[in-house]
């Protein structure tokens, strides 16, 4: 639910409720729940679990639940996530919420236990499940599905699919980055536009912790004010009555900060979640250049094979080689030894022609639906975003009346306080 | 003269009758051991039915103003020896005791505090208003600056405008010559020696007060705890302001971020310039309301210390001067008894001293009363409209963005807005 609107959180995907899977299901993680076991070393830890809710779409409150409606704690989703990251690499993944909190500001609890934090990450990954729900592709994925609905056997399943194997490695990954040399100039921008975004909305949020830390202090003196109102009015007579009555305004004010800054941290989530999508579409534009590589390392071989070619059958020796070298020293080969090695190399050359050929269709493909991901990506996050941006209008200017009330009963109404003093 | 008194006296023991009776001891009369205990002087009293008319008379015209006083228009004069502020004194009335009905003169501080010091001298049963601090660190505080000189010509205005108000003050030859003289001769020197006599004279006099009615124990004790209060509500003034600065320090800088993500965006252009201006103009509207603050919350509060000072030196002065009497008339009773002489002239006017000094020290509390009820008021009103006006001003900011954001909403999609 929306705080600021209070309106179904997936009415926001009204265009993307298209898709077959949540035609069937609406999803919902209910509730969360403090376990306690042992890890992975074997060592007794607490941790929390949330409750997958699925139930047939449109239908009534009492409509039975789909499937096992499983537990799942965080380190699940990271797994299901990371699989999606592989198996789906044109895609640009919608992120989980912070695994940590981050940008705190002094009232805030770092801590992953808090109540509020546990609540606010209870919306992350339901707004994280929908949004799958949501996307053509990932819809589809059984991993997925089963991931919604089975309690038991998941784990096993989504690793039997050996995506792990598939995984770049980063070092793969960073020699790609490095080396490339032709990216292609709209993923370059991409990247640097999800740099630039990354870099504005953290800035973003760092200022905004250290904003509601300073105006948390603000309001929190004028309490203070409260307090000496009503020592004041202990003392005067004809002043008692008015003075108590701004005592208590100033209480009240004062104690609104803390609503005021509950309801800031809705939107705070939101461009959270852009925060944590550029390191999606990061991942895209690495894909990208990863497979470009692979097209200029399998190019460079045909070439080089070619050349090679080239110069067995003319004799002529156009770049140093070692070959080159030891038949110059050693003599040149027979016919027949000649023969055999051109024949090696004509295979090479219809093999490697052949990966060319498939590293060129395979990197076209990517870039073609990659670009429409990116497309649909940019929409929504346009769309979203302002809709953030609006809304934290609306919240100010509700703020704004609120206060402004409180203040105009304390002392601008000439038949309250100000008549009692 | 003695008509005078009694005139004086009436005016100020009628609303001391009702003050003590009603205000004081909350509905039950009480008996103090003053020697000018109200009932006995209302014993005292000869009415006279003219007397009571004009009585009446004075009293109404007290109210009826026939002098105002402004201050205003300051102006810096620079000199080879120094530099330094004058305000303009304008005066209007209709009072005989003034040649003109109207002056217009200008002044400097100096020449207030010279006027503050005779009013306190020639009139020390009065309860004198306080004028802003004369001395101010030079480093710290600029002397010059607009907003420094604005605060002080405010106070200054009102220390003048308090004494022209006062039924006795107003009519103190000081307060006359400093509105119209030329050339105030103040003999600096000559003030200091009577300031000095006096408490030499007091101090030789060293009499004890053996019991001080309790009226003036609550007064005293009421000015103590008041004082503190006022000290705390500076403070936390001061702290607001300061956290309120640092505020807005961050808030500048969060509302530059928006405008430099605006720069990477396209279609998000507008909403985040947008929101960056909102967050300008609330930045804006704060610097305005710590302003305001600052210019009018911290001068009350300073200045009703300072009138709790001079306050206090009243009720001391009382003290002495019951002391004093007492005092005298232990010592002639004791005469009287072994020489049987009767009670000296010097006795009866102790006495009057005294009851002068009671009459004259209850009507300037309850005026010190009301004034403060007024300008706590006043004061409380103004912080809380001009916070309102902040809040009022963010709002209407924001509004205007949202309803331009939905507007080109409206004109690009047809979706449904949060609402």
């Amino acid at each position: 639910m929306c705080q600021v609107c209070a309106r179904d959180i997936t009415d926001t995907f009204m265009v993307e409720r298209e898709t077959a899977l949540l035609k069937k299901i609406d999803i919902n993680v209910a509730e969360s729940e403090k376990r306690s076991g042992k890890n992975t070393v074997n060592m007794q830890e607490t941790y929390t679990v949330y409750l997958i809710e699925i139930r047939p779409a449109n239908a009534a409150e009492g409509g039975l639940p789909v499937g096992d409606s499983p537990w799942r704690r965080y380190s699940e989703f990271e797994l299901l996530r990371t699989y999606l990251l592989v198996t789906y690499p044109f895609v640009v993944i919608p992120p989980l919420p912070e695994k940590r909190a981050e940008f705190v500001w002094h009232k805030l609890s770092a801590d992953n236990l808090d109540p509020d934090f546990v609540e606010r990450r209870r919306l992350g990954l339901e707004n994280f499940l929908i949004r799958v729900a949501s996307h053509s592709v990932l819809s589809k994925d059984k991993i997925f599905y089963q991931f919604l609905t089975e309690e038991k056997g998941w784990r096993e399943a989504v690793l039997e699919t050996g995506f792990q194997d598939k995984a770049d490695s980063r070092l793969k990954s960073l020699s790609a980055t490095l080396r490339v040399k032709n990216p292609d100039k709209s993923f370059t921008d991409l990247k640097q536009y999800s740099d630039e975004l990354n870099s504005a909305i953290s800035h973003l949020l760092r200022v905004r912790a250290k904003v509601a830390d300073r105006m948390y202090g603000v309001y929190k003196v004028h309490g203070n004010y409260g307090r000496i109102f009503s020592e004041w009015s202990a003392i005067e007579k004809e002043m008692g009555d008015g003075l108590q009555s701004a005592g208590h305004h100033m209480d009240t004010h004062s104690a609104s900060v803390d609503d005021i800054l509950e309801e800031e941290e809705h939107y705070a989530d939101q461009l959270k979640e852009y925060l944590f999508y550029t390191d999606a579409l990061r991942s895209v534009c690495r894909k990208h250049e990863l497979i470009q590589y692979e097209l200029e390392m399998a190019v460079l071989d045909l070439a080089s094979k070619k050349q090679q070619r080239e110069e067995l059958t003319t004799g002529a020796v156009r770049v140093f080689s070692l070959k080159g070298m030891s038949s110059k020293l050693f003599g040149q080969e027979s016919p027949e030894q000649r023969e055999s090695r051109l024949a090696a190399l004509q295979q090479s050359i219809q093999a490697s022609e052949d990966a060319v050929l498939d590293k060129n269709q395979e990197c076209r493909e990517f870039m073609r639906m990659s670009w429409e991901e990116v497309k649909r990506f940019k929409e929504q996050k346009d769309r979203e975003l302002r809709e953030a941006l609006i809304s934290y209008a609306i919240m100010q200017i509700s703020m704004c009346k609120k206060v402004g009330d409180n203040m105009g009963t304390a002392t601008c109404d000439p038949h309250h306080v100000t008549r009692t003093m | 003269r003695r008509a005078i008194w009694w005139v004086y006296i009436y005016i100020y023991i009628y609303p001391t009758i009702v003050y003590i009776e009603v205000v004081l001891t909350n509905g039950k009369p009480i008996e103090t051991s003053s020697p000018a205990s109200a009932s006995s002087l209302l014993n005292r009293l000869q009415l006279d039915d003219d007397l009571e008319a004009d009585t009446l008379d004075l009293y109404a015209s007290t109210e009826t103003r026939d002098l105002f006083v402004t201050v205003d228009d300051p102006k810096k004069h620079v000199s080879t020896m120094e530099t330094y502020i004058t305000y303009r004194v304008s005066t209007k009335t209709s009072r005989i005791e003034f040649d003109l009905p109207e002056y217009n003169l200008r002044r400097r501080y100096q020449d207030f505090d010279w006027l503050r010091m005779k009013l306190e001298d020639s009139q020390p049963t009065h309860l004198i208003p306080p004028l802003p601090e004369k001395f101010v660190m030079k480093g710290v505080v600029d002397r010059f600056s607009e907003e420094f000189v604005e605060t002080r010509m405010k106070a200054l205005d009102k220390f003048l405008k308090r004494v022209a108000d006062h039924p006795v003050l107003s009519f103190n030859p000081h307060l006359n010559a400093f509105l119209t003289a030329k050339d105030l001769n103040k003999r600096q020197g000559l003030a200091l020696l009577t300031k000095v006599g006096e408490s030499v004279k007091q101090a030789a006099g060293g009499y004890k007060l053996r019991a001080r009615p309790p009226e003036y124990c609550v007064m005293g004790e009421y000015l103590d705890t008041f004082n503190q209060k006022l000290g705390t509500m500076d403070r936390i003034a001061q702290r607001i302001l300061k956290e309120q600065t640092e505020y807005l320090v961050e808030l500048r800088e969060y509302g530059s971020v928006y405008a430099g993500w605006a720069g990477s965006e396209d279609a998000l252009t507008r909403p985040l310039e947008g929101v960056a201006g909102c967050v300008s103009t609330c930045c804006g509207a704060m610097e305005d309301l710590s302003e305001g603050m600052s210019q009018e919350l911290l001068p009350v509060l300073r200045e009703y210390v300072l009138y709790i000072e001079s306050m206090k030196n009243v009720l001391k002065k009382r003290d002495q001067s019951q002391a004093e009497y007492e005092g005298r008339l232990e010592a002639a009773v004791i005469r009287k008894q072994e020489e049987k002489t009767p009670v000296p002239v010097e006795v009866e006017k102790c006495q009057d001293r005294v009851e002068c000094f009671n009459a004259d020290l209850k009507a300037d509390w309850e005026r010190w009363q009301s004034n403060k009820r007024q300008d706590f008021r006043q004061l409380l009103t103004s912080m809380a409209d001009k916070n309102i006006n902040y809040f009022e001003k963010c709002q209407s900011a924001w509004e205007s963005l949202v309803s331009q954001l939905q507007d080109d909403q409206a004109e690009n999609t047809n979706e449904t807005n949060c609402d």
